[in-house]
């Protein structure tokens, strides 16, 4: 089995953090951004198999990272799952029409997000 | 360390930064100095110390973030106006999510009724704009924490969280996915995978919409599957399996009516093979080899062979302008640094006893290596240096506190607060600033109406500026107001008994009577500035820095507290001497003065004790020598030379010493770490040629030598005088 490969996006350390160790400790190589516009230069350079994102970021928030991910023919069949509250139910809709695969409720634990990054990877 | 103890420890770190930005952009909104994107960087600030409190399940904090950051969500809508009242709660709502921050650090408690009063207003700025939002109690409700359960009953809970583990119910599915659904990059091979987890599944393809080949479009949807699932799920779980592609595709989810037809016949041996793949993953790890689904008509993936990895790397090397480095890291280097300083040094001194100094080749390369040495060292310096914003950022709030206690108005002016200076001496600076500010805006500010009656505005300004000045920090503390009250100091002083009488004193000297230990002009100490400590403990707290503290005031016009700090704690300016054959470093902030004293100027006092009559007073005299027990009483040499130096305290002696070596940049050993704690002595460097030398603790010897000699004069000293050698 080849190892997967995740980009996480988000401009807090702590979550970055929190998503480094506990996909690395699943066994996932994992890639870091800060936002959107890190997150597009970071794709120019890598396939990652699944794209983890925040939505309130500077420079380039959750939506615009999506849909350019979206019309980037390299990467608009990449499975996206975006960061999000349970309330923000608009939110949810907003990513799932800017084309996000999935979401992960926040506050998360490693087990939820694991789960949820293989609800996505073969 | 624990993982999450270190994620947690880059949270509180984040939140000081995350608390900073929020501070700068809100003070921002108040000026009008805003910039476009300040009202969405301070709702982030917010938002992040929301979310990564949310990790920590941090209750108190995070509830108090979502009021706080519902009533900026109103502000960048645009529905709250910015204006004066508006920004003056949020600034202190950011106060109230400051101490919240440090509460959960700590683990102390918090004042709850400041985070009610302060949630309150925020609701109220929250309500005002929207008349018909809901109640702001009713947002909180939105806010799912995940609790862990704890299971009091003594036999395990059952794994599952089934209502009836016997219910064991057959559901049948059908499933046709949308275009849409793989353009989301939804695959049905991984929704049967996650349903696999449930129970015993059994699926059939409708493969009849597949067109033929030249009208197929490969990004079309043409399959839909039916799938039997026996579970002891019910709807809505198995729903959830569906949950992210719901909108983009037709399913329905009913019970089967006859539980015990067989599923499907003309299911294909394949299928069913890659059924029982699917299933034992999905049991075993659910992370195993791809279950190679059904045949997806997957958007083309084109490889992405056209980027160039060499301008990728370049543009990510760009953005990575800053790294975190463990201060230990950081301090071992500095070390090391010291280390090869003083190798270079000894190198030096070698080769200049070999009388190869000035060997063709040599000197030049010895010149160059020294010069390396240096810049290595200032480099490693630079390292640990930090701009003085970390500090002063603290100070707006203080002033908003102290200004709201005494009735004044206060405008607080930042300057340099890019000036760089060393971590340690930074992390200490926070109190006395503290101290001075409070005292500036305490007893140096007028109130408003007497500050009119003298002509002046109404607003008082204290301004803190940081500045480098010949390879020294200097920080400045000013106030626009009444200045020292220089008869009213003097006359303390004097019924203090910390003056005579008739003490010659300039406007500087009187003026800086307000240090010594003891002294408070306040008639009332109140608890603003006053706290229960005097300005001593602030100037004692800058001496062991290194530093000195001087205040100088104009009358009516206001007072300048002036800091002068080293940039480093590593290294220190020091004055090599020779006591008895012993090469001592005594550090260059307390010595006042050198001098050789005339014949005469030195007078017995009892049996073994000494004074030195200088400018009208008596300074008691210490032979170093003696003190440190290198040579007995009587052994003092015919010539010395004389150190008058001052303590913490203000307290001087005179320090006497066979010879000056001269001043020297020295590299600071700890003692206590490679040998032991020794009276007398703070630390120890190596010198040239290899030989300790220790660095004398001028306070520790004041103490010692007062446990010896009555306490003398210790009037302030004017300086410039005749016999001076050298004034630093």
């Amino acid at each position: 089995m080849t190892t997967k490969t995740i980009l996480t996006v988000d401009d807090s350390r702590t979550m970055r953090d929190m998503l480094r160790i506990s996909l690395e400790h699943a066994g996932f190589v994992v890639l870091q951004a800060e936002d959107g516009v890190h997150g597009l230069e970071v794709l120019a350079g890598a396939v990652p198999d699944v794209v983890i994102t925040d939505i309130n970021m500077p420079r380039m928030d959750g939506f615009g990272f999506i849909e350019a991910m979206r019309r980037d023919q390299a990467h608009r069949s990449t499975p996206i799952l975006v960061l999000t509250t349970e309330s923000d139910t608009d939110k949810k809709a907003r990513a799932r029409q800017a084309g996000a695969t999935g979401w992960i409720v926040k506050p998360f634990d490693p087990v939820k997000l694991v789960h949820a990054v293989r609800r996505v990877s073969a | 360390m624990d993982p999450m103890a270190a994620i947690r420890e880059t949270f509180f770190v984040e939140c000081e930064e995350q608390l900073g930005e929020l501070e700068r952009g809100l003070v921002a909104l108040e000026n009008g100095t805003a910039e476009a994107d300040t009202i969405n960087a301070v709702f982030r600030a917010v938002h992040s110390i929301k979310g990564g409190g949310g990790i920590f399940a941090l209750e108190d904090l995070v509830r108090f973030a979502h009021v706080f950051e519902t009533s900026l969500d109103g502000l960048r809508s645009g529905t709250i106006e910015v204006d004066s009242a508006a920004t003056a709660i949020m600034l202190r709502a950011a106060d109230v999510l400051a101490d919240l921050v440090r509460a959960a650090r700590d683990g102390s408690g918090h004042d709850h009724g400041r985070v009610a009063s302060a949630s309150a207003e925020l609701a109220a700025l929250t309500g005002a704009a929207t008349a018909q939002a809901p109640a702001p109690v009713d947002d909180l409700d939105d806010i799912v924490f995940e609790r862990v359960q704890l299971d009091t009953t003594p036999t395990p809970a059952p794994a599952t969280p089934a209502p009836l583990p016997e219910a064991r119910r057959t559901w049948v599915i059908r499933f046709t996915p949308r275009a849409e659904m793989y353009a989301h990059a939804n695959e049905p091979g991984l929704i049967l995978r996650e349903l696999a987890r449930l129970g015993t599944i059994d699926v059939r393809l409708d493969a009849d919409a597949l067109p033929a080949l030249d009208a197929l479009d490969p990004e079309g949807a043409y399959f839909s599957w039916t799938i039997h699932i026996e579970t002891e799920c019910d709807r809505a779980q198995i729903r959830q399996a569906f949950e992210w592609v719901e909108d983009h595709c037709a399913l329905d989810i009913d019970e089967a009516t006859d539980p015990s037809a067989p599923p499907a016949t003309d299911t294909d041996e394949g299928l069913r093979a890659l059924l029982a793949r699917i299933s034992q993953e999905a049991a075993e790890a659910p992370a195993a080899a791809p279950p190679a689904g059904a045949p997806i008509p997957a958007p083309p993936a084109l490889p992405s062979a056209s980027a160039s990895p060499v301008a990728v790397t370049d543009k990510r090397a760009e953005q990575a302008t800053t790294i975190r480095v463990d201060l230990q890291r950081i301090d071992r280097l500095a070390n090391l640094v010291g280390e090869l300083v003083i190798n270079e040094a000894m190198l030096t001194q070698h080769l200049t006893a070999a009388g190869l100094a000035r060997a063709a080749g040599l000197a030049n390369t010895m010149e160059s290596l020294s010069q390396l040495t240096r810049e290595i060292q200032h480099s490693v310096m630079a390292i640990r240096a930090q701009p003085v914003r970390s500090v002063f950022q603290r100070m707006p709030r203080l002033v908003r506190e102290v200004a709201a206690m005494t009735g004044k108005t206060v405008r607080l002016i930042c300057e340099g607060e890019e000036t760089e200076i060393d971590k340690t001496v930074i992390e200490r600076l926070s109190d006395p600033l503290t101290h001075m500010i409070r005292n500036a805006i305490d007893h140096g500010l007028e109130t408003a109406q007497t500050r009119i009656e003298h002509g002046k505005p109404a607003e008082g300004t204290v301004r803190l500026s940081a500045i480098h000045r010949s390879g020294k920090i200097v920080i400045e503390v000013s106030d626009d107001g009444a200045g020292l009250d220089r008869a009213r100091i003097r006359a303390k002083a004097v019924e203090k008994g910390l003056i005579a009488a008739d003490a010659p004193l300039t406007d500087d000297e009187t003026d800086n009577l307000i240090f010594m230990p003891g002294f408070s002009t306040a008639a009332t100490l109140s608890d603003i500035s006053g706290r229960g400590v005097g300005l001593d403990v602030v100037k004692q707290s800058i001496h062991s820095l290194g530093g000195r503290i001087s205040i100088a005031s104009q009358p009516g016009r206001g007072s300048t507290f002036t800091l002068s700090l080293p940039l480093t704690l590593a290294v220190l300016d020091g004055m090599v001497v020779s006591v008895a054959g012993h090469v001592l470093v005594v550090p260059l902030g307390p010595i006042v003065e050198t001098l050789r004293p005339a014949p005469g100027q030195t007078h017995r006092l009892g049996a073994q004790s000494r004074v030195m009559a200088l400018r009208g007073g008596y300074i008691p005299i210490v032979d170093t020598g003696v003190l440190l027990g290198f040579r007995g009483q009587d052994e003092t040499p015919e010539q010395v030379v004389a150190l008058l130096v001052e303590g913490e305290n203000g307290d001087r002696i005179i320090l006497e010493v066979d010879e000056l070596q001269g001043q020297r940049q020295i590299v600071i050993k700890s003692l206590e770490a490679n040998y032991g704690a020794v009276d007398g002595i703070s630390a120890a460097t190596v010198m040239g040629d290899g030989r300790v030398a220790l660095i004398v603790d001028v306070d520790a010897l004041i103490a010692a030598s007062r446990a010896e000699i009555p306490a003398a004069g210790r009037s302030p000293t004017p300086r410039h005088e005749p016999e001076t050698l050298l004034t630093r």
